[in-house]
């Protein structure tokens, strides 16, 4: 229990307005505390290793409820951030053992820091989710057989092959859409990337998924971004829109490949 | 605990759902504005900034983490004879 304190990366910042973190609480309910390095400041939130050490971390990520806790104080942290500059939120459970070796860790990756601050600065981050619509496009294609020559039977599989065929072609109609929004959004935004599609038991939403998108905006163009998004929803009627955000520009992060787009 | 996803999940996606929401508000944090779960952790697990270093820990193996969920998530479903596991 007299172990020292870990140190639990938030974010980076460019800073040196070290002072605005007055206030905020990061992981573990204590107060976060700036780590300056060659230009850039950490935001860590030292906590305990019985809980966020190495050991602790493997058990307690499988954890459902734990996790919940963390990811909600990780990004509160990186929310508030967001709203005072630029920022480049770590990877959550990104642990530290003391200062120096997350100076050391900062210092080695200044350029890429400053590319990332520069990338992100005066944007915000929106999502952009599809779903298949059931049932969309597929009624008017199946048509009831007509009585021609055979059986009951065949009149069945005639049916069930339409249906399956409307069925398909919805699905491959919902697709399309899907990767038109996607390319009609990213060549609106900055910058765009694609989460892999949620798992419909994690997410709750019983239709498949097709899109996950993420896309850098600048921080004023949300209303056009918005309206883009209903436009989209108008032109594609197979699919169903939703908009999240606006996110710290957590997508937008990695300092090792620009950020480029790749949809 | 499975009680407390879906919960989350299930409000928050439905005020979500097609909702504009405005622009971050300038200062404090009194205006935090609650997120789906699932959609903050393909934010905080799959992205966000790794440096290496000193480092305790961090989650480079993020198939691993949804491995986990998915398989505490089948097993919550199943005890509560909820609806199919997902695939």
């Amino acid at each position: 229990m007299s172990e020292e304190p870990v140190l639990w990366l938030h974010a980076v910042t460019p800073g040196p307005d070290a002072g605005r973190l007055a206030g905020i609480t990061g992981v573990g309910g204590g107060p976060v505390r700036p780590v300056a390095a060659d230009g850039l400041v950490a935001v860590v939130a030292p906590v305990a290793p019985t809980e966020y050490g190495e050991v602790a971390l493997r058990r307690n990520l499988e954890d459902l409820t734990w996790l919940e806790r963390v990811a909600r104080e990780h990004h509160r942290v990186a929310d508030v951030l967001a709203r005072l500059g630029p920022v480049v939120p770590a990877r959550l459970a990104t642990v530290y053992r003391d200062e120096g070796g997350l100076r050391e860790a900062l210092a080695q990756r200044r350029d890429d820091f400053r590319a990332a601050f520069d990338r992100v600065a005066g944007r915000v981050e929106w999502g952009v989710k599809a779903y298949a619509v059931p049932g969309a496009g597929a009624a008017a294609s199946a048509p009831a057989a007509s009585g021609g020559a055979g059986g009951a039977g065949t009149a069945y599989l005639l049916r069930r092959r339409a249906q399956l065929a409307a069925t398909e072609a919805a699905g491959r109609a919902a697709a399309r859409a899907a990767q038109a929004t996607h390319e009609a959004l990213a060549r609106h935004a900055r910058a765009a990337r694609r989460h892999a599609p949620q798992d419909r038991g994690l997410s709750g939403v019983p239709e498949q998924m097709l899109l996950n998108g993420a896309y850098l905006v600048d921080a004023d163009g949300g209303t056009d971004f918005a309206n883009l998004v209903e436009a989209l929803a108008g032109r594609y009627p197979a699919i169903r829109l939703e908009l999240t955000g606006p996110w710290p520009p957590y997508s937008f992060a990695d300092i090792d490949d620009g950020g480029r787009h790749d949809g | 605990m499975g009680d407390a996803w879906t919960r989350d999940d299930a409000s928050t996606s439905d005020a979500l759902t097609g909702e504009v929401v405005g622009a971050p508000v300038p200062d404090g944090a009194d205006d935090y504005r609650p997120v789906a779960l699932v959609d903050l952790l393909d934010r905080v697990l799959a992205r966000g900034v790794v440096v290496s270093g000193e480092l305790a820990l961090s989650i480079a193996d993020v198939d691993l983490v949804y491995v986990s969920l998915r398989a505490l998530l089948s097993s919550v479903r199943a005890a509560a004879g909820g609806p199919e596991a997902p695939r």
